[in-house]
């Protein structure tokens, strides 16, 4: 494990957060929501131009060629930044999934787009009966003729509100719950038949329900093989997860050092806050707790690509579940200790609250990481 | 199985679930159970109801129109209606400030302010902390001066719930500042429509408007908005301060949630079978519960010695953390148990656009709001480290 950043990740490092620092102010950002869409469409222009939107991809499709432990670097200050433009769905996720698994021409046509920051792309995975459960899909894909028909829901799809082209993950074989049988698609999102209804999240981030209604789409819009999908699934999951553990570990660091500068500033019953030890204790375990967080985040990294998908998801589930428990003392505490100003829209804490809040309850909650770590080590055992 | 009171309270218990389900309007009582806004209509309404069967001001005495509970059924009355989605008192007029006033208050003021605070045509809020007063609420700096026959007002205000739905203020301001802070401190009563007083909204970070600054720049009152004695607000403030701790507890609300909760896990399917046939969810269902049956008889405990001393103990202390606590620990359940859902935000279908479809099931909509703006039962009311602090004063430390 590497717990060094190296001279391309200090670079990196440097210029995200000198982005956050000059383009993602509390007050710019306020702008940045209010703006059409609810992110920032010059920022994004600025990440691609800067190279960050194509850091994984392949040097022959525009990227950089570089390691999750350079993008991560980037996560990370997005996390402290509470940036919100849609790159967990388009970068890490999406094109990810097309680096693995697309054939040329799909590689071809997008990854570019995407390193340029002139493609937005969500990858459409839950439904509204699925819970978290990756595979408990019921959306189905026919084919007929030389096409596939796509028909089904897709739930709280992250990022779905902007994308032009989606991945959709369908059932062509097999029963709902039933790992094989699965198929992903890339398609057009505006092909006759797809409605979305955009929303944004709790973290101000896009989302969207997706219903695809007798969605006629060629059978070339298959990504990788078919039937195949459930590891495609697995391994996005995996990325999906470890870089939220990225951003929350940005995100938690840095409502740290906004609550731990107000309990040394404000001032009752005649001294700072801070000198009260109650409060040191809860701010003692939420610095504590923030350790452990850049400890998962570690781990995070060295396992998020890995080929490995049972060491993977054991590497994976245990840093979602343990941030989540960091989010949750660092986030909860932060309002706690702030009081009344930490409940404003006005402050950043509540904020960040909102940011840790949401990101708990994606791509697996804490109960679904919990089961899958202790299933792959009884599996070990066994 | 459920707690069981001595038969006589039983009957009473349900005397009032029957009353409440037979005139709570439905659009009420839907709004409460869903954690929607309840317009003030009809919060009003609802008062009224209680007023014709005589039961509004569940814990005034009959002497000012109140029913004359005693405390016993006082805790059964606010659990049974809350539980049943009744929309919960206002507490600043008929709980906060109407017992100071029956304490303290002149003859006129009685016959003033009780009357209108029972009927709601009085709206309270409160004016208490200020931006460098929170915790330590008595070094409040908003100075009220007597010239002639008006008290004439400069300062600063905030978090002031409902100021801009009230008509009226309770507020505290420094009139002495020789002394020791606490000592300096009176309390006024007066109509919020004068000039000089300015209401600005805080926005809270479930995108709610609950609470407001008010700013006082010269604002004259009658020389009779003085409550009680001048420099001794603070004495009145400690006891109203009381009482709002034991109504921040929640019991019924908390019970409500607990119904909705188990309801929700019983039709929520996981994998093909409901969350509530997962060991962990029953675990974890079952450990609010016992907590809450827990914190149930200890009110039912604190009202026995507030029966014998006639005041509330240390109690009342306990019940106020332990309930806070609660109440965020079912927001956060909640949230775990609609799973994805609960990363939108419904804001749309939470204020005010309810009758759109919701994003995902219908309980959803307002959980993440709801689980935000609930983190400020920890804060408000005397934080609970403060409450912690008081319990540990009392225990000789």
């Amino acid at each position: 494990m590497e717990f060094k950043l190296t001279e391309t990740q200090q670079l990196l490092q440097d210029t995200a957060l000198r982005l956050m620092r000059e383009k993602y102010g509390f007050e710019q950002r306020k702008e940045i929501l209010r703006s059409p869409g609810g992110w920032s469409k010059p920022l994004w222009k600025e990440y691609a131009e800067l190279g960050l939107l194509g850091v994984e991809i392949g040097e022959d499709f525009g990227g950089s060629g570089g390691s999750f432990a350079d993008v991560a670097v980037v996560l990370e200050a997005f996390g402290r930044g509470l940036a919100v433009e849609p790159f967990l769905s388009t970068v890490i996720i999406s094109a990810g999934l097309i680096s693995s698994a697309g054939s040329d021409a799909q590689k071809k046509a997008v990854l570019p787009k995407i390193a340029s920051g002139e493609m937005l792309v969500a990858f459409a995975l839950g439904e509204p009966g699925s819970r978290f459960s990756p595979y408990n899909i019921v959306t189905s894909a026919k084919a007929d003729g030389g096409d596939v028909i796509l028909n089904g829901k897709k739930a709280v799809v992250i990022g779905g509100n902007d994308a032009d082209m989606l991945i959709i993950a369908a059932r062509n074989a097999g029963e709902t719950h039933a790992r094989d049988g699965l198929s992903l698609y890339l398609i057009d999102a505006k092909t006759k038949g797809v409605d979305i209804r955009a929303y944004r999240n709790t973290d101000e981030r896009g989302a969207a329900e997706i219903t695809l209604e007798s969605v006629r789409i060629p059978s070339s819009a298959l990504l990788g093989q078919a039937s195949a999908g459930a590891g495609l699934i697995d391994a996005a999951l995996d990325r999906a997860n470890a870089a939220l553990v990225c951003e929350a570990t940005g995100a938690i660091e840095a409502v740290n050092e906004l609550t731990l500068d107000y309990l040394k500033t404000r001032q009752q019953f005649g001294r700072p806050i801070g000198k009260f030890q109650a409060l040191q204790h809860r701010m003692a375990d939420m610095a504590m707790t923030a350790q452990l967080a850049r400890s998962v985040m570690a781990i995070a990294i060295e396992y998020a690509n890995s080929a490995d998908a049972k060491a993977r998801a054991w590497a994976v589930s245990a840093a979602k579940a343990q941030i989540i428990q960091s989010a949750q003392v660092a986030g909860r505490g932060a309002i706690q200790l702030h009081g009344g100003i930490g409940m404003t829209l006005e402050y950043a804490a509540g904020h960040y609250l909102r940011r840790l809040t949401a990101m708990e309850k994606m791509f697996g909650d804490y109960d679904w990481h919990l089961t899958r770590f202790s299933q792959v080590q009884a599996a070990g055992a066994a | 199985m459920e707690l069981k009171y001595p038969a006589h309270v039983q009957a009473f218990a349900d005397e009032v679930r029957a009353f409440t389900r037979a005139n709570l309007p439905p659009e009420t009582r839907d709004k409460v159970i869903r954690n929607l806004r309840v317009p003030r209509e009809e919060q009003i309404h609802w008062q009224r109801k209680l007023c014709e069967k005589g039961w509004a001001c569940p814990a005034w005495p009959k002497e000012y129109g109140g029913p004359g509970f005693t405390p016993l059924q006082r805790h059964v009355f606010d659990n049974v209606t809350q539980e049943e989605g009744a929309p919960a008192a206002i507490p600043f007029g008929e709980s906060m400030i109407a017992p100071v006033i029956m304490a303290v208050g002149s003859p006129e003021q009685k016959a003033e302010y009780l009357p209108k605070i029972r009927t709601m045509e009085y709206f309270f809020c409160q004016g208490f902390s200020e931006p460098g007063s929170g915790s330590d609420l008595s070094s409040l700096r908003c100075a009220a001066r007597l010239e002639g026959d008006e008290w004439v007002i400069n300062g600063q205000k905030i978090w002031t719930s409902m100021a801009h739905h009230a008509n009226m203020i309770f507020m505290l301001v420094r009139t002495d500042s020789s002394g020791k802070q606490q000592e300096g401190i009176t309390m006024l009563v007066f109509s919020l429509d004068r000039p000089g007083i300015t209401i600005r909204p805080i926005i809270t970070m479930d995108e709610g408007h609950h609470t407001n600054e008010v700013f006082f720049d010269n604002v004259r009152v009658p020389k009779s908005a003085l409550i009680g004695e001048p420099n001794k607000g603070w004495n009145y403030a400690k006891l109203l301060l009381g009482h709002e701790r034991t109504i921040i507890a929640r019991i019924g609300q908390s019970r409500r949630q607990l119904r909705i909760l188990k309801d929700f896990a019983a039709s929520e399917l996981e994998d093909g079978a409901p969350l509530i046939a997962q060991q962990r969810w029953r675990d974890r269902i079952a450990a609010v519960e016992i907590e809450l049956l827990a914190l149930e008889v200890t009110a039912l405990r604190a009202i026995a010695i507030q029966e014998e001393n006639g005041a509330p103990g240390v109690e009342a202390n306990l019940i106020k953390v332990k309930g806070s606590e609660i109440q965020q620990k079912m927001t956060e359940l909640l949230m775990d148990a609609v799973g994805p859902y609960a990363i939108p935000f419904d804001e749309e279908h939470g204020f005010g656009r309810e009758n759109e479809p919701s994003i995902g099931p219908e309980l959803a909509a307002s959980l993440a709001p709801n689980y935000l703006s609930t983190r400020v039962v920890t804060i408000y009311g005397g934080s609970n480290e403060i409450q912690r602090n008081i319990v540990a004063k009392t225990l000789g430390l």
